[in-house]
């Protein structure tokens, strides 16, 4: 497999008058095309940095990001983000469609195929009927599904999504995970998700990257083995959800009370 | 129902007032508070005859110029300002100073430098309409959510798009604010204006008739102004509420959803 997100000795620091904290010391990882990569730590590991920094929206201290090979110096062309704000992701002064539209509407593509684009990632959200609606006539977690219409319609190389379902109640938020999971095994996209559920993470990635806390390294590299067709219910269930549960949980512990761990990929 | 106490309500303390002075001033032998009957009846010859003309339209439209320079160059600067901070920064004294100037001390320096035209009275309007809209598109500006800009940046929405996607509708709630001051401000600007080197509009003519003692006819022209006022303050609600009706519709959900 070929890699599509490289990350080689990320570092950065934050510096303002006489404070200095470093967010992340060293992040090395790579993720494969068409791999689906969950990243989790716990609350202020540094992952809205990390995210920000493969997004090409914030710079490096040191270190480099490269998408399929190219170094990310600003936003790259063929990346589509889902942040965890919806509501403030979305323009209020746009109908649903002309929020999906805006981005292709930069990438020059003619309009019937802009409008085809739309129309089909409306339906692939569940909310073909919704295209008239402003964002904020709808709920939380159809704004969301809004968010992903417009990162899918988008054709992104890489799709990256931070903490996304953090902010909807538990069953939204399962039903959102299920639509992300058949969303990729549809379309392949190279996905990065950052979250702080491990749950979450295991049920949904092929892979799991724990970070340690601030200055955040990776701590542990975890492959799910668990069957590509998962299902809520009994995919929780099993033993090795379990197990992997548990791997992942500990790593993160042990980040919380500060002990390294030992790094060693499954 | 609900509209006709909505409309009672409205008309109910106008209509009242209107009562009061009518009778207050009924058989009143002031010079300088002359009866109402005899202040409207100089209303309809006036004001809805030749005069409508040849006042009133020429004062709409210097207000009208000078509220429309107004916006589109407090817009202008005020976007490049709340969009760059080394310029928001080095202007801001500046700013600060001239917007403390009371618009009204520079009538006459603007009557030297511009003549007594509707180039000069345009010009009075714009000195003081100008700041509201400026400094309420500045801050505007400035106050566009970090989420949506990093969005626009992510999907590639830059330069004249974003200005036109992001800046300026995020903005529009503040700028509208700042037009309806400017709007007021205007209308005193324009009367001012025109009370000082002016050879006709409504400045001029209450002043006129001020200093030849036609004190009904004055009182009709207060009248006038005051209903301008509200006419323009009424049209202005009708189009920021379509306008804004994003903005309108966003904030009654938020408040729903607490």
């Amino acid at each position: 497999m070929t890699e599509m997100v490289t990350v080689k000795g990320l570092n950065k620091v934050y510096e303002s008058t006489g404070r200095r904290v470093e967010a992340i010391g060293d992040i090395t990882f790579a993720v494969a095309r068409g791999e689906f990569a969950c990243i989790v730590g716990p609350s202020g590991a540094g992952k809205t940095t990390l995210l920000k920094c493969l997004a090409g929206l914030l710079a490096p201290t040191a270190g480099e990001v490269r998408i399929d090979g190219t170094p990310v110096t600003g936003p790259p062309p063929g990346m589509a983000v889902v942040f965890q704000e919806y509501g403030r992701s979305l323009f209020p002064w746009k109908t649903v469609r002309q929020n999906i539209d805006l981005p292709l509407r930069q990438k020059k593509l003619p309009r019937d195929r802009r409008e085809k684009l739309v129309t089909e990632s409306l339906a692939a959200v569940g909310l073909a009927d919704a295209g008239d609606s402003y964002s904020w006539q709808l709920s939380g977690g159809m704004q969301q599904r809004v968010a992903i219409a417009r990162a899918i319609a988008y054709e992104p190389q890489v799709l990256l999504m931070d903490e996304p379902f953090a902010a909807v109640d538990a069953q939204t938020r399962a039903d959102l995970e299920d639509l992300v999971r058949s969303l990729w095994r549809s379309l392949g996209i190279t996905t990065l998700f950052v979250t702080h559920d491990i749950d979450e993470a295991v049920y949904l990635g092929e892979r799991v990257l724990v970070l340690s806390a601030s200055p955040t390294h990776v701590l542990d590299d975890v492959r799910i083995g668990l069957p590509a067709d998962r299902d809520q219910v009994t995919s929780r269930s099993t033993p090795e959800f379990a197990a992997l549960r548990a791997r992942v949980h500990r790593g993160i512990q042990d980040a919380k009370a500060g002990r390294r761990g030992t790094g060693a990929a499954a | 129902m609900s509209l006709l106490r909505r409309t009672l309500l409205a008309l109910g303390l106008p209509a009242a007032l209107v009562a009061l002075w009518w009778v207050t001033s009924a058989g009143s032998t002031s010079y300088y508070f002359p009866p109402l009957p005899e202040i409207l009846d100089q209303f309809g010859r006036l004001w809805l005859s030749s005069r409508f003309t040849a006042d009133v339209v020429p004062s709409m439209l210097r207000l009208l110029a000078g509220f429309t320079v107004s916006a589109v160059l407090g817009v202008a600067l005020g976007v490049a300002l709340g969009l760059t901070d080394a310029l928001r920064r080095g202007a801001e004294p500046v700013l600060e100073f001239v917007r403390a100037v009371p618009p009204t001390v520079l009538v006459p320096v603007i009557a030297i430098v511009a003549g007594i035209g509707d180039g000069s009275k345009t010009l009075v309007i714009v000195s003081g309409c100008v700041w509201p809209v400026l400094l309420n598109t500045v801050e505007g500006v400035r106050a566009a959510d970090e989420v949506m800009v990093d969005t626009c940046r992510v999907y590639g929405v830059h330069g004249t798009a974003r200005l036109r996607h992001l800046v300026l509708p995020a903005a529009a709630p503040q700028i509208a604010a700042g037009l309806r001051q400017s709007l007021s401000i205007g209308l005193i600007l324009m009367v001012i204006g025109e009370m000082f080197a002016a050879t006709n509009g409504l400045g001029f003519s209450i002043v006129q008739f001020q200093r030849t003692f036609a004190i009904p006819q004055m009182w009709s022209g207060i009248i006038l102004l005051g209903l301008i006022g509200f006419v323009l303050s009424a049209l202005f609600t009708v189009v920021e509420k379509r306008a804004l009706r994003w903005y309108l519709g966003l904030r009654e959900s938020q408040r729903r959803n607490g």
